[in-house]
């Protein structure tokens, strides 16, 4: 892309590094010295929809868990709304909308819990079907990674989402599709995010 | 219906990319499809936001915020700026966090282990908010330069690692922070991932004597800049964006 002079640049990217839990989760670093540290709660107590959890592993190109990832969530309430001036409307009250968890160091296992997001208005009178927006940074990520997770009990939303439709190769969207599951009575969606490889997860430039 | 106004587009060469070879951990982890490009939506335009509610009165302060016994060891340093857009206007109320090592090259981490000792009165990150210019600042000692796995004997430069969010999901953005004069840059395999010797240069705080605190500490200055907004001229938006 061509340099518009009018602008000032972007200030580059840097890799997270492997002590991104210092800055952004020191709990896991082995320290407590935040008050509080940053909303690991998305949804909040208030949040009207359905209770659930997303899981998942995050795997390199030899097909091995990352165990150093960072992950945050963005995502409307069930009514399609976010947390923000121009997120279409009010949201509960302790509705954040984001979250940030870390894999484990032994597993590479992530999760949060959260609600189920509702349809969210997209571009000229278009809907887009219920998903989580995700940003991966981790060592050997020199720019944070950019996907979105949908729901596999969503099918037909996801059937006319227009991003999902955008991706030319249809067997590529799969990639960004949860399973719905259940485990000890709780829904559980799962989500493995492939950085390389078969099965590459879609990325975005947003 | 108007569509909101979009971010300007990211650079993404003037980023590093994600397959740099010299830095070894990134083969593994660099997609290889291409990204697919979207137009931004609500779910773009839109990102958390955060209050002082969130934060603790030292958290700022990385001298004190870990202290117990007395105050880190190493050089006393001041690192301030602005966070503005690429149009130059300030990000007001964002947060930003940094997290380090101390004044030795170690980080307070479980995975650490690194011959220099830990220091008991450092935790090594801070946070803050900035003000209504887009004004922040830390205080913290000088994070010592390290070896690093990487090739046999490659050092890290002395860096800050800096975590901003500014207003929407699109803007956000980790970055580090390195120090004019490190000669240690030019043989980093991350810092070198970035092509323009330009922006390596916008990663390089400023030594800031005007900012110094005599007999006390010195101070750095750096400005970050997030991704821009086009205005919405045709939209009749009198309140702009």
């Amino acid at each position: 892309m061509a340099n518009d002079p009018t602008l000032l640049r972007e200030t580059p990217s840097q890799t997270a590094g492997p002590y991104v839990h210092i800055g952004l989760a020191p709990g896991a670093a082995g320290f407590d010295i935040y008050e509080h540290e940053l909303s690991w709660d998305i949804a909040g107590p208030n949040a009207a929809g359905e209770r659930i959890r997303v899981e998942g592993l995050v795997i390199d190109a030899m097909g091995s868990p990352v165990k150093d990832v960072l992950l945050e969530a963005w995502q409307a309430n069930a009514a399609g709304h976010y947390p923000h001036p121009e997120g279409g409307g009010e949201v509960e009250d302790g509705f954040r909308g984001w979250g940030r968890v870390i894999t484990d160091f032994e597993t590479g296992e992530w999760g949060f819990d959260t609600v189920k997001p509702g349809p969210v208005r997209g571009r000229n009178g278009t809907m887009q079907a219920p998903h989580i927006s995700l940003w991966i940074v981790a060592r050997g990520i020199n720019l944070g990674l950019n996907t979105r997770l949908y729901f596999s009990d969503e099918a037909e939303a996801n059937a006319s989402d227009p991003v999902l439709n955008g991706i030319e190769w249809e067997n590529r969207r799969a990639t960004l599709i949860a399973e719905r599951g259940t485990r000890d009575g709780q829904t559980v969606y799962r989500f493995n995010i492939r950085l390389q490889g078969d099965d590459e997860t879609v990325f975005f430039d947003i | 219906m108007p569509h909101d106004a979009e971010y300007i587009q990211r650079d993404r060469t003037w980023h590093p990319p994600a397959l740099s070879p010299a830095y070894k951990t990134s083969v593994s982890r660099s997609p290889r499809l291409p990204l697919i490009s979207i137009e931004q939506t609500v779910s773009e335009i839109t990102g958390p936001r955060f209050g002082h509610g969130d934060i603790g009165a030292l958290d700022h302060d990385l001298l004190k915020n870990y202290a117990t016994t007395g105050d880190p060891v190493g050089e006393r340093i001041i690192v301030h700026g602005r966070v503005l857009d690429q149009e130059g206007r300030p990000v007001p109320e964002t947060l930003v966090e940094v997290w380090q090592a101390n004044a030795g090259g170690r980080y307070r981490h479980r995975k650490d282990t690194y011959f220099a000792p830990i220091d008991p009165n450092f935790g090594g990150c801070g946070r803050t908010i900035t003000d209504e210019n887009g004004s922040y600042f830390f205080r913290t000692v000088k994070p010592g330069a390290y070896p690093w796995r990487n090739s046999i004997n490659d050092w890290r430069p002395a860096h800050i690692h800096v975590s901003v969010f500014g207003r929407a999901f699109c803007q956000r953005l980790i970055t580090q922070l390195y120090f004019e004069g490190d000669p240690l840059i030019p043989r980093c395999p991350i810092a070198q991932s970035i092509a323009d010797p330009v922006a390596i240069d916008m990663l390089t705080a400023k030594l800031d004597m005007g900012a110094a605190i005599p007999l006390d500490s010195l101070a750095y200055r750096f400005d970050i800049v997030l991704r821009g907004r086009r205005s919405t001229l045709f939209e009749n938006r009198l309140e702009g964006n």
